[in-house]
């Protein structure tokens, strides 16, 4: 993270966008800015967005309609200075590849990707290891390690590059609680050089860590993490215990006039779609 | 399997199908390791039996009108190169009926060769050394081809392991970081064409697939990285087809359906084993956890 964008370019900035895939709009009237070094957590209903969302972000998906600028540029642009945590690597338990194997991934595209990685990119890779202390799992076969070892190898991946934000797909699905937690606190320590932004179903969770909380449920209406964590949880999601069961119809109301800004949520309603 | 070795010094035709099966191993651990991890052994498949319409008609072209030069392996280079290209291209565009096109070409290619080969007068009997292979028919020219796809092969490996690797492994990911997913990944398909057309003078198209796959499979289970496999499984598909030869040899049965027997006969046994094993291995490991539940009260 460079100091001059912490005060002046947003990390995000949307106006106005839409998407959809081929049906009706996943996102519609989405306008929000994220600043540099915010810590923010996208929640809302499965098919509500978030993912795609994710990849309009990485540049991966085009918007349909409005514009969408990360640290002032167009994804593509900017893609060098993201950093992104899949939700899920589905491949076969049986591939054939180490922790450093993986981070290493995350040094390729500097250059023509022929011959072997230069030492300045094995370096950002043991580095990158140690930033989530995982550097005594380098040489460890990756699908022999934990859920929670793993994703450390993943998040790992996406630092080796030294991105200004980091985006994460569900970093804590499937863990364990104790594990959750270290993660966070992984990422928060984390967060005091680079803006993070992940995507999560626990509102519960990440209200404990982050500063900024994103709603997305078509629309996207952003809050301060405390009123999230106090009152508002209950009136985003209508008194819902379990966030994780949150439906499309009950985050709705969205605040689209809200001022953008630092320690806000972002809150999207409308737009059912099956597909993310 | 004495008299093969004794006759491996008196026959050169037995020592050039000695050298075609241990060049074609180089190839076949390196590619077939791709294959299997980004599991494209469909379109292996397919392009195998694309060959097949490749040679059928280089053939027709070299016998009926005469086209000297041509010979079928020429016919069978372009056939996997067209396939692996039109699969490739088929990938780019997103085409969510892939497996329809992949099975369409698998049977076309079947479907032309054998029109052609119908065409060809006195052809008939050759069919099944391409089928099932005739590697004691390898002449020097056919060895200086596989040293050539091999060089490729080795080529493109050492060049390209690292993106190679993070395009089998997570495609999305490899984008991201600016890797040209479509470039990489159709080279991995024109590699795979390369090599089915050197393991098809080996073991033939119906065979392609297993000598692919099977050693690469166990192979797998010994290594931690992928160059590990690749290895591994070239040193495996070497011992494989020499051991083919040999025991094919004496009792003078057909070369490629033996090898792919005992390739059967050791993936069989290693997968049986690894799950002996790991049983073994779990009863030892809740035995150990009921010891200490025991220790406890």
């Amino acid at each position: 993270m460079t100091a001059p964008d912490v005060t002046t370019v947003p990390a995000v900035s949307i106006r106005d966008l839409w998407f959809a895939y081929d049906g009706p709009p996943v996102l519609r009237e989405v306008s929000f800015d994220l600043a540099a070094g915010d810590f923010v957590s996208i929640i809302g209903p499965n098919g509500g967005g978030k993912t795609t969302l994710l990849k309009l972000l990485l540049g991966l998906l085009s918007p349909t309609r409005g514009s969408l600028r990360v640290f002032g540029r167009a994804p593509d642009a900017a893609r060098k200075r993201l950093g992104y945590m899949p939700q899920q690597i589905s491949l076969d338990t049986s591939f054939p590849v180490t922790a450093i194997d993986i981070v290493l991934m995350g040094r390729l595209g500097n250059g023509f990707p022929a011959g072997p990685f230069r030492r300045a990119d094995r370096e950002a890779a043991e580095t990158a290891l140690r930033d989530v202390e995982a550097h005594d799992l380098r040489n460890r076969g990756f699908f022999s390690l934990s859920g929670g070892q793993r994703q450390r190898i993943l998040i790992a991946r996406a630092l080796a590059s030294g991105p200004d934000l980091l985006l994460l797909d569900e970093p804590t699905a499937s863990l364990d609680p104790a594990v959750q937690d270290d993660l966070y606190e992984l990422l928060t320590r984390l967060n005091r050089r680079m803006t993070i932004m992940l995507v999560s179903h626990d509102i519960g969770v990440v209200s404990k860590h982050v500063r900024t909380v994103v709603c997305v449920s078509g629309q996207v209406a952003i809050h301060p993490v405390e009123a999230i964590s106090g009152e508002l949880a209950r009136v985003l999601f209508h008194g819902a215990e379990d966030v994780k069961l949150v439906r499309h119809d009950q985050c709705e109301g969205g605040h689209p006039g809200h001022p953008p800004g630092t320690r806000h949520a972002t809150h999207t309603t409308a737009g059912h779609s099956e597909r993310r | 399997m004495g008299e093969f070795f004794q006759s491996l010094a008196a026959h050169s035709f037995l020592r050039n199908a000695l050298f075609a099966g241990l060049l074609a191993s180089v190839a076949c651990g390196v590619v077939g390791t791709w294959v299997v991890t980004r599991r494209i052994t469909v379109i292996a498949g397919s392009i195998a039996h694309a060959v097949l319409g490749g040679m059928g008609a280089a053939y027709y072209l070299r016998v009926v009108k005469h086209w000297e030069w041509l010979s079928p392996l020429h016919g069978a280079v372009a056939a996997a190169l067209l396939a692996a290209l039109a699969i490739g291209w088929m990938k780019s565009r997103g085409d969510e009926r892939e497996d329809t096109v992949i099975s369409a070409i698998w049977s076309i290619g079947i479907a032309i060769g054998v029109l052609f080969l119908f065409l060809t007068p006195g052809y008939k009997t050759d069919l099944m050394s391409y089928l099932f292979g005739n590697i004691v028919m390898v002449d020097a020219g056919a060895l200086r081809l596989l040293v050539i796809l091999d060089a490729i092969v080795l080529l493109a490996a050492a060049a390209f392991y690292n993106p190679l690797l993070a395009v089998c492994f997570d495609e999305e990911f490899a984008r991201l970081r600016g890797i040209n997913v479509q470039f990489f990944y159709t080279l991995l398909l024109c590699l795979t064409a390369l090599t089915i057309v050197t393991l098809i003078y080996v073991v033939g198209v119906v065979m392609v697939i297993a000598l692919i796959t099977l050693p690469v499979s166990v192979a797998g289970r010994f290594s931690r990285k992928l160059w590990q496999m690749m290895l591994l499984s070239a040193l495996l598909c070497g011992f494989l087809t020499t051991a083919g030869l040999a025991i094919s040899y004496q009792p003078d049965l057909p070369v490629g359906a033996t090898t792919i027997l005992l390739t059967a006969v050791v993936y069989a046994a290693v997968s049986l084993g690894a799950g002996l094993h790991q049983r073994m291995h779990r009863r030892a490991s809740t035995t150990a956890a009921a010891d200490r539940e025991g220790d406890k009260t």
